[in-house]
């Protein structure tokens, strides 16, 4: 199943927000969490995500911060700030009211007549 | 879990890819790091599951997909990178680049500074702008080139030889300047006050290529900053303007008139200071901006070779000859250098190995056209010197103009040839370059000999 580019790019910062919730983390940490999360079938991209930690950084939702790991490499470590938290809370809110009026709507594969149309053939 | 040699073969292969992407614009040294932990992370794992190291960069770095791609994502949230800026404490990243732009920054508030002070000193000894005019004329560069030139031989490190020089050419400057006894309304002094300030420039340049006296391509940088130098000074200037008019009308609105403060303090120190922050500015900003003498010498070089050739079409139809006054032949002397100038800054803008194309082509008829209407005039000219006898202006605007004629007869000598792929472009470049000392020893010419030859007049 592919998801679509759009549906990717709206459920990209919820995600990464909510993944940040969890505990601090860096960019390559996130992908593969994202990937686990999901089965594998949302596969991100480095030119996602990466753009996207900056713009959240200029937003003030997350923070950054460099730490050496092994050797001379460093590693550029992201934590979710208050402000992050609360606009996680809102897309979550979001995401929840458009999840459940989907769910509410019948789903097309039922076998069920769509009785909430009048026809007017049988009237 | 590798072999040594595939871990040396790793690190280079990171060395080369760190090496390509820092190139794009749109990453800056700290993203490259965090996509090369990225691509490092995805390495390990691949080496994890069994891959060879090459195989393991190879997969990572497909997977990671264009750069292209990425830049225009990074691209889309930083644009403001693309806005190159003028950074004028040195970037975060960069400590070394921090201090050394602090002290530019030092050294240019105490050379301009100086300059600024300098300008009022002669009033110390009695001099004022508004009666001795004619000393402030023909010394005005000294108050403000030796400030851009120190702060230029500072940045270089010159050695004790070329300060030696550059302090030898000022003071030969202030000498011509002010010992011989010109009348204030003689030809002699308008002279001066036109040809020091070109001397005293090129004893400048001295100072801005301290650092490698022989080299044509930092000749070349010369040339180049004096046309930014000169877009900023403009630039300055304009801003100025407007500075002065609101002071004008703020302090006027509260009864205070400002015109006593900005006459004697903004009008004298300002445009000698102004000098020297517009160096540092062609210095600071080499790199972040792109330059705008050449982008303004494409937008005009057709634009004159049209007008040029429409001249040379309508001299031959009316056939009428040219009324060669004094000012027409300083018209031509002008336009000789404006189509200089704009040979001078596409020059200094190409890529001297890029094939002839249709813009080099059009730089040939420039000149060429510039050549022939060039000739017309001085034959007129010799005439009339050889009827009336000469004067300084005569001969001034005389030897600009043959100076001026071999530059050109030269350089479209070396288009053609270039056009026809005969010669490297290299040729016309280093022409130009090497011919800068010319234009030095005439303006001394004229600023040194020609008073005592025409006896001052």
């Amino acid at each position: 199943m592919r998801i679509s580019k759009d549906l990717v790019a709206a459920s990209a910062t919820p995600l990464v927000l909510g993944i940040l919730a969890e505990g601090e983390s860096y960019g390559y940490a996130i992908l593969r969490r994202i990937s686990e999360l999901s089965g594998g079938e949302l596969d991100w991209t480095e030119r996602l995500v990466y753009p996207l930690l900056h713009r959240l950084e200029r937003l003030g939702h997350v923070e950054s911060s460099w730490r050496s790991v092994t050797g001379e490499r460093r590693r550029k470590y992201y934590r979710i700030t208050d402000l992050g938290l609360a606009e996680l809370s809102r897309q979550r809110r979001q995401w929840d009211t458009v999840v459940n009026a989907l769910k509410g709507i019948g789903q097309p594969t039922d076998s069920r007549p769509l009785t909430a149309l009048p026809n007017p053939g049988q009237a | 879990m590798t072999s040594q040699g595939g871990q040396d073969g790793l690190e280079a292969q990171f060395a080369q890819w760190r090496e390509y992407v820092r190139r794009r614009p749109e990453l800056q040294p700290s993203d490259v790091e965090e996509l090369e932990d990225h691509l490092r992370g995805a390495v390990d794992e691949l080496l994890a599951v069994g891959l060879r190291a090459d195989e393991a960069f190879l997969v990572a770095v497909k997977r990671m997909g264009s750069l292209d791609d990425l830049s225009r994502e990074f691209a889309r949230e930083h644009s403001e990178r693309l806005w190159k800026q003028l950074v004028l404490t040195g970037g975060r990243d960069r400590p070394a680049a921090e201090t050394q732009s602090r002290r530019d920054l030092l050294a240019m508030v105490t050379c301009a500074a100086g300059a600024a002070v300098s300008v009022k000193v002669p009033e110390l000894f009695g001099l004022s702008l508004d009666q001795d005019g004619t000393f402030y004329q023909t010394n005005f560069s000294l108050f403000a080139l030796p400030w851009l030139a120190a702060f230029l031989a500072w940045r270089r490190r010159a050695k004790p030889a070329v300060i030696g020089a550059l302090v030898g050419l000022f003071a030969l400057g202030a000498v011509a300047a002010n010992v011989y006894p010109l009348a204030e309304d003689s030809q002699s002094v308008v002279l001066t006050t036109i040809h020091l300030p070109i001397a005293m420039w090129i004893a400048v340049g001295l100072a801005y290529v301290a650092d490698d006296l022989r080299s044509g391509r930092r000749r070349m940088d010369f040339i180049r900053f004096t046309g930014e130098w000169f877009v900023y000074y403009v630039l300055i200037a304009l801003g100025g303007g407007v500075l002065i008019a609101f002071m004008f009308g703020t302090f006027e609105a509260i009864g205070i008139s400002p015109e006593e403060f900005i006459g004697r303090w903004v009008l004298t120190c300002g445009p000698v200071a102004a000098a020297v922050v517009a160096g540092w500015l062609v210095e600071a900003k080499q790199s972040v901006v792109e330059n705008i003498a050449p982008v303004l010498t494409r937008l005009f070089t057709p634009l004159f070779t049209a007008v040029l050739l429409t001249f040379l079409a309508a001299f031959v139809w009316t056939s009428a000859g040219i009324d060669v006054e004094r000012e027409a032949l300083i018209v031509f002397d002008l336009l000789l250098v404006v189509v200089l100038g704009l040979l001078l800054y596409s020059v200094s803008a190409r890529d001297p190995l890029a094939p002839p194309g249709p813009f080099d082509t059009l730089q040939l008829a420039l000149v060429v056209s510039a050549l022939a209407i060039d000739v017309l005039v001085l034959l007129e000219i010799v005439g009339r010197i050889n009827e009336y006898g000469t004067t300084p202006n005569k001969a001034a605007a005389l030897g600009e103009n043959l100076i001026l004629l071999a530059n050109l007869a030269w350089s479209a000598w070396l288009l053609l040839a270039f056009v026809r792929r005969r010669r490297p472009f290299a040729a016309l470049e280093r022409w130009q370059t090497g011919y800068l000392p010319v234009y030095a020893g005439w303006a001394w010419i004229v600023v040194l000999v020609f008073p005592p030859v025409f006896s001052y007049l």
